[in-house]
């Protein structure tokens, strides 16, 4: 049976991790190679690098950790933030990358999606959607860390990326992000139901039942998390056990 | 003892490169692995690795695209029986013919198609993609060791259409996804598996590992 999917997401900016990660007695908390084999060893299903990188040039640093990553860990990962051209995504791929997350670009120009999955395989494109709520079962696409709207409807947007040959979709809630508060049951499920490739819910996490939730309210086929785990409140671990125990299928190998 | 993983331009070899190396450690096997698009480096490998991502039919042009490959494969599998493991659309391109997007031939190892998942159930999603127990039909040496079932280890999968191999014999292991999945076929010396063993973590460098030590 397919199991639900556990996937620390970490921010990683200059090729260090940012805030850190103080879960385990790590040598140095700001090596997200270091990073990584803590959360693989933990259990974690997938990994999620996340480049905030603002400079160009930085690019080569995110690369040699995605290399070092693929050396070390032998667990798919996924790695956004900056993805704007095919060349991008070769490189990304060519470096160990499994999937790489496109965000800005596919709201740009769908073209990209098209063409990134035709050149690659939709097997390796994820979409990475930022919503935000603006009325009754309505939400909008932001960018630019959720300050720009555009007026774009996330779920038929979520339906377009698909059609465009999108393999997966990770959906933040730009409301949820940060708060705590558990992800945005009603826009995943919305968007779950509105796609056929899997989804992972991301924003929001505060505890484990919140997790449990956005599978079994939320549909979703993956649950994202960042602060939860890198702060020591939980284990990817104990998030799985927790998830198990209420009767989601979970890897526990 | 050479192993050979065929590069032939389908995606990222390196991690499949560190996993080989990695499980031939941990199992003391002395295993000297290369990643090579070069026929001759493969005709003299004892062990023969034909990864692949993408699709079916541009995975068989890159293939094709490497001059004297298929013919060292046919070569090296066929006629010498050297130990031969494809994986994810290496093992599709094993069968007969591909049916993505367009009629493709394979390398017609395995009699049987290429084709969409078929799923029973509306609401599954797909590609079919993330962690599957394998539910084993047969023994098989690659799978020595190896708890399966659904109380067993997982394998990482993500494709959205599967080998229906013509044969039933050839199935040594399905996953369950609406239905079953061809997750490892196998026949003489020649075995696929559906999932990314160097993804795999411990079942796959279980796997990887009885691969090496395979001698059919």
């Amino acid at each position: 049976m397919l199991k639900a999917r556990v996937i620390p997401c970490l921010d990683v900016k200059d090729g260090r991790v940012v805030k850190g990660v103080n879960f385990v007695d790590l040598r140095d908390a700001g090596d997200p190679v270091q990073c990584a084999i803590a959360y693989d060893a933990a259990g974690a299903d997938e990994l999620c690098f996340l480049d905030i990188t603002a400079s160009h040039e930085n690019r080569s640093t995110l690369l040699d950790v995605v290399q070092r990553t693929a050396e070390a860990c032998f667990m798919p990962l996924t790695v956004g933030g900056g993805v704007r051209a095919t060349e991008d995504i070769r490189k990304l791929l060519l470096a160990g990358a499994d999937k790489v997350a496109i965000n800005t670009a596919a709201v740009n120009d769908r073209a990209f999606v098209k063409a990134a999955a035709e050149k690659f395989g939709s097997q390796c494109i994820v979409v990475a959607i930022d919503a935000k709520k603006v009325g009754e079962a309505r939400w909008e696409i932001f960018t630019h860390g959720g300050r720009r709207a555009t007026g774009i409807d996330a779920i038929a947007f979520a339906r377009e990326v698909v059609a465009l040959g999108a393999g997966e979709i990770l959906l933040t809630s730009m409301d949820r992000d940060g708060a705590k508060t558990g992800f945005d049951l009603a826009l995943t499920s919305a968007v779950a139901g509105a796609v056929s490739v899997p989804v992972i819910a991301s924003g929001g996490v505060g505890n484990l039942d919140d997790l449990v939730d956005g599978v079994r309210i939320g549909h979703a086929n993956a649950v994202l998390a960042a602060s939860i785990f890198h702060f020591g409140e939980y284990t990817v671990r104990q998030a799985k056990q927790h998830m198990a125990a209420a009767g989601l299928p979970m890897r526990m190998d | 003892m050479r192993v050979a993983i065929v590069d032939y331009g389908s995606g990222n070899l390196h991690s499949a490169h560190k996993a080989f190396e990695r499980a031939a450690r941990e199992a003391g096997l002395e295993r000297d692995v290369a990643v090579t698009s070069r026929p001759e480096i493969v005709a003299a490998a004892d062990h023969i690795v034909l990864p692949g991502v993408g699709a079916f039919a541009d995975c068989r042009r890159g293939l094709d695209g490497v001059a004297g490959m298929v013919e060292a494969l046919e070569e090296s599998v066929r006629g010498r029986g050297r130990p031969f493991l494809g994986i994810c659309v290496g093992m599709q391109l094993m069968a007969a013919r591909g049916l993505e997007y367009e009629v493709t031939k394979g390398l017609g190892w395995i009699p049987g198609d290429v084709a969409a998942i078929q799923s029973n159930d509306p609401a599954l999603k797909i590609p079919h993609m993330g962690w599957n127990n394998l539910l084993q039909r047969r023994p098989h040496p690659v799978l020595a060791g190896i708890e399966t079932g659904e109380s067993g280890l997982h394998a990482y999968f993500v494709h959205s259409f599967q080998l229906f191999p013509a044969v039933a014999d050839d199935v040594v292991a399905t996953a369950d996804y609406g239905g079953p999945i061809s997750a490892i076929i196998g026949r003489d010396n020649m075995v696929g598996v559906q999932f990314h063993p160097e993804k795999s973590q411990k079942l796959g460098l279980a796997l990887i590992s009885n691969f090496l030590k395979w001698r059919p």
